[in-house]
C-alpha cells in the first residue's frame, strides 16, 4: 500500500483511539444513568456520519441525473454503502443503551424510530442496485435516492409528532451537556467522520477499479472489431 | 414547427433522411454498434442484412430513438435528439415496428389503431380504417390481436407504424413468420410507398423478398457497416 | 409533407379484398400535431377502463383478495376487545395497503407484453401522460377495493364513528393517492429488475412510513375523536404534492433508461 494511504490509515487510528479514550476515560460519568450512557459517543456521532453520507448520495445522484457520469454514480453507491454501515451502528447501539437503562430492548424514541426507516429507505437502495437488470441501474436508483432524500423531512416530522401524542422514553436524554461531554462527542465525531471517509475512499477505489477493468474490456472489444 | 436547435441546411442540398455520426452503443463488454458513420437520402427504400447480433435492430432502435448511444450522435432529416422539441419533432416524422407486436392483444386491430391515433394526437377513424386496410385487413373485424395469425398481426402492427404518415419507416423483422402470400402484399406496399417519396429501412433474414424493390442493401457485420450494394448477390442470403 | 397516395389499393391475398381504390388520406397540412395533454391522458386511462372492464377477472380476484384480507385480520386481531376502535384505523390502512401493492404490481403487465411501451416512447405523446393515466386507473381500481372492504370492517369492527366523519373521505382520498402515484411509479422501476413482485413492496413500503403513519392515526383519531386530525391530513396532502411532482419529474427519465 502506498505510503499516503498507510499515513491515512494511522491517523484515522490515532483519531479513534483519542476519540475512545475521551468517551470511556475523560468524559465525566453521568448522573442518572451511569457508565452506560457512555455508548452515546458512538451512537451520535455515527448518527451524523450516516446523515451526512446520505447527503452526499442524494447530491451524486442528482449529480447523476443530470450529467450521467461514471464517477457520480460510483460516488452514490459508496455513500449509501458506507452510510448503511453507520446506520447499522446506530440501530444497534440503540437498543443496547435502552437495554440496561429502561429495561425495554425498543422504545420508539422519535430520532431512533426515525433513523430506523431512513435506513431502510437505503436499504432498499442497495437492494434495488443489485436487482436491477441491464445497464440501467444508475438510473433508477438515483430516482429511487431522489424519492428517499424526498422523504427525510416527512419520516421525521411525522414520527416527531407521533411521539409527542404518544410520548416515551426519549433516547439521547434531554438537557445540557456538561462541557467535557462536549468535547468527547466532536472528538468522536471528528473521528467517526475520518473514519468514514477513509472507507469510502477504500470502497470508492474499489468501485473505480472495477468500472476501469469493465471499461477496459468493453473499449477492447469495441476496437477489436469482432464479436465477443 | 421546425427544431430550432438543428442545423437544417438550406437550399439546394438535400437533406438526408438519417446521418449516423460515430455512433457506438455498448451493452456493458458487448459493443453492438462501433463508431458507425453513415449517410442515408430520402425517398429510398435500404434493407439492412446482417447475422443475428450484428447490430441491425441496435442501430433501427437507435434511430427511432429508444435508446441512448453510449457516443456518437444520430440525425433524422436535419434534426438531432436531445433537444426536448426537436426530439418530439423526430418522432412525428418516424414510425417504428418491430417483431414484438407493440399492440395490446385484448383489443381489436381498429381499437389498437385507434388508440395509437390518439398517442399521435390523431382523432380520425378513417385515416385508421384506411391504414387497416391498405394492409390488406379487414377494419370490421372485431376479433382480438391476440387471436390473429402472425401474418396478420405484423400487418396491423405495419398499419399501425404509418397511421401518423411518417416520414420515415423503420422496419425490424416485418416478414417474420409471415406466410409468402402476406410478405409479397407487404412488400408492394412497402414499394408504393418508396415510390411515393418515404424513406425505408428494413432489417430482415428474408433479403429475397426486397430484391426487387429495394435500392440498397446494407450489410452489417459486428457492430459496423461492411458493405452497401444496390444489387443483391443472391448466393449470400437464404 | 407528402402523403403516400396508393391506387388499387388491395392486397389480392386479404380475405375480404376490396378493389376499390384506396388511398391514405393526406396528412395535415400542418406539422404534425403533438398530441395535447389531456387527450393522450383521456385516451389511455379510458382503453385502461375498457380493457379492464372487459376482462374483469383482474378486478374480480382482487374483490375477493380484498374481502379475505379483512377476514383474516378479523380472526387475527380480536374485533371484540375494548380497543377495537383504536386499532381499525391501522388495521384498515394496512388491509388497503396489501390490496393496493397487489393491483400497482399489474400496473403495466399488459404494456409489457409485446413491448407496447416501445409504442409510446416512439409516438409523440408525453410519457407524463401516460404516468398520470396508470396512476388515475391505480386510483380508481383501489378506490373500488376499498369501498368494497370498509362496510366488512364496519361490519366486523363494529365501528362506529365519533369524531367528523366526512374527514374520512378525505383521509382516504389523500392517502390512497400517496400510496398509488408512489407505487405506479415505482412499478414502472420494478419492470426492469428480477423479482418484480418482491422490488414493488420493498422500494414502496419504507418510502410511504410517513403517508400510513398518516392515514393511519388521521383515521384513528377520526374514528375515536379524540383530538385534531389536521396535521396528518396536512401532512398527507403535501406528501402528495411533493411525491406527485417527483413522480412528474422522474418519470421519462425511468421509461427511457435502456
Amino acid at each position: 500500500m502506498k505510503t499516503p494511504v498507510l499515513i491515512a490509515i494511522a491517523v484515522v487510528v490515532a483519531l479513534l483511539a483519542f476519540g475512545l479514550y475521551q468517551g470511556l476515560v475523560v468524559a465525566p460519568t453521568e448522573q442518572t444513568m451511569g457508565d452506560v450512557q457512555r455508548i452515546f459517543y458512538y451512537h451520535v456521532p455515527s448518527a451524523w456520519t450516516c446523515f451526512i453520507l446520505f447527503f452526499i448520495n442524494f447530491v451524486a445522484s442528482i449529480w447523476y441525473l443530470f450529467t450521467r457520469t461514471s464517477k457520480s454514480d460510483a460516488i452514490a453507491v459508496t455513500t449509501a454503502e458506507v452510510g448503511v454501515v453507520f446506520w447499522s451502528v446506530v440501530i444497534i447501539t440503540g437498543p443496547l443503551w435502552a437495554r440496561p437503562v429502561w429495561g425495554i430492548w425498543w422504545t420508539w424514541d422519535a430520532r431512533l424510530t426515525s433513523t430506523l426507516v431512513l435506513g431502510l429507505i437505503y436499504v432498499s437502495y442497495l437492494i434495488l442496485r443489485r436487482f436491477s437488470t441491464g445497464g440501467q441501474t444508475p438510473v433508477l436508483a438515483a430516482a429511487l435516492a431522489v424519492f428517499g432524500f424526498a422523504d427525510v423531512p416527512f419520516v421525521y416530522l411525522s414520527i416527531w409528532y407521533f411521539r409527542t401524542q404518544h410520548p416515551q422514553p426519549v433516547i439521547g436524554g434531554g438537557g445540557s451537556l456538561h462541557p467535557a461531554m462536549w468535547h468527547a462527542l466532536l472528538y468522536n465525531w471528528l473521528a467517526f467522520s475520518a473514519f468514514a471517509a477513509l472507507l469510502c475512499w477504500f470502497r470508492y477505489q474499489l468501485e473505480r477499479k472495477q468500472r476501469d477493468v469493465e471499461e477496459t474490456l468493453a473499449l477492447e472489444s469495441l476496437l477489436e472489431g469482432s464479436p465477443r | 414547427m421546425t427544431p430550432t436547435a438543428a442545423a437544417v441546411p438550406q437550399a439546394a442540398e438535400p437533406v438526408p433522411a438519417v446521418v449516423l455520426t460515430g455512433l457506438t452503443k455498448q451493452f456493458g463488454r458487448f459493443a453492438a454498434l462501433r463508431n458507425v458513420s453513415a449517410e442515408f437520402a430520402e425517398g429510398k427504400l435500404y434493407v439492412i442484412l446482417g447475422e443475428n447480433g450484428a447490430g441491425k435492430s441496435t442501430m433501427l432502435r437507435a434511430i427511432a430513438g429508444l435508446l441512448r448511444p453510449t457516443n456518437g450522435k444520430v440525425s433524422v432529416f436535419g434534426a438531432q435528439y436531445g433537444g426536448l422539441d426537436s426530439g418530439r419533432w423526430i418522432l412525428g416524422q418516424l414510425g417504428y415496428m418491430a417483431h414484438p407486436s407493440l399492440l395490446y392483444d385484448e383489443m381489436s386491430a381498429m381499437e389498437n389503431l385507434i388508440y395509437s391515433a390518439r398517442l399521435y394526437g390523431i382523432d380520425d377513424e378513417a385515416r385508421c380504417s384506411d391504414a387497416i386496410r391498405l394492409v390488406g385487413l379487414d377494419p370490421a373485424l372485431n376479433r382480438p390481436v391476440g387471436q390473429y395469425s402472425q401474418g396478420m398481426r405484423q400487418r396491423t402492427s405495419l398499419a399501425r407504424a404509418l397511421l401518423h404518415d411518417p416520414r420515415l419507416l423503420l422496419l425490424d423483422e416485418p416478414f417474420s413468420n409471415v406466410d409468402v402470400t402476406s410478405a409479397r402484399g407487404m412488400v408492394q406496399l412497402l414499394s408504393r410507398m418508396r415510390d411515393a417519396g418515404k424513406t425505408i429501412f428494413v432489417v430482415t433474414h428474408q433479403a429475397r423478398l426486397l430484391a426487387q424493390a429495394a435500392d440498397e442493401f446494407v450489410w452489417i457485420h459486428s457492430g459496423n457497416i461492411g458493405s452497401r450494394v444496390t444489387t443483391l448477390d443472391l448466393e449470400l442470403v437464404q | 409533407m407528402r402523403a403516400g397516395s396508393v391506387k388499387d389499393g388491395s392486397m389480392s391475398t386479404a380475405p375480404t379484398a376490396t378493389t376499390a381504390a384506396m388511398e391514405m388520406r393526406r396528412a395535415p397540412a400542418t406539422e404534425k400535431a403533438i398530441a395535447p395533454a389531456p387527450k393522450v391522458l383521456f385516451a389511455t386511462l379510458m382503453k385502461d377502463l375498457r380493457l379492464e372492464w372487459r376482462s374483469k377477472d383482474a378486478i374480480n380476484s382482487m374483490v375477493f383478495f380484498a374481502l379475505l384480507v379483512v377476514v383474516v385480520f378479523s380472526f387475527s386481531f380480536d374485533p371484540t376487545g375494548d380497543d377495537a376502535r383504536r386499532i381499525a384505523g391501522g388495521l384498515i390502512w394496512v388491509a388497503f395497503l396489501f390490496a393496493a401493492v397487489v393491483a400497482l404490481g399489474q400496473t403495466w403487465a399488459r404494456e409489457i407484453r409485446n413491448q407496447v411501451l416501445d409504442a409510446y416512447r416512439v409516438s409523440t405523446a408525453p410519457a407524463n401522460d401516460l404516468f398520470l393515466a396508470k396512476a388515475l386507473g391505480n386510483f380508481l381500481f383501489v378506490t373500488v377495493l376499498e369501498v368494497v372492504m370498509t362496510p366488512l370492517f364496519v361490519v366486523f369492527y363494529n365501528l362506529r364513528v365519533i369524531g367528523p366523519a366526512y374527514l374520512l373521505p378525505v383521509i382516504a382520498v389523500l392517502g390512497t393517492w400517496a400510496l398509488v402515484v408512489n407505487g405506479t411509479f415505482f412499478a414502472a422501476i420494478s419492470l426492469r429488475t428480477r423479482s418484480r413482485e418482491v422490488m414493488l413492496p420493498l422500494i414502496l413500503f419504507p418510502i410511504s412510513i410517513p403517508a400510513l403513519l398518516g392515514m393511519v392515526e388521521a383515521t384513528k383519531i377520526v374514528l375515536t375523536g379524540e383530538s385534531s386530525a389536521k396535521f396528518w391530513i396536512v401532512l398527507l396532502a403535501v406528501y402528495d404534492l411533493v411525491f406527485t411532482t417527483v413522480c412528474l419529474t422522474l418519470f421519462e427519465t425511468v421509461l427511457d433508461a435502456e
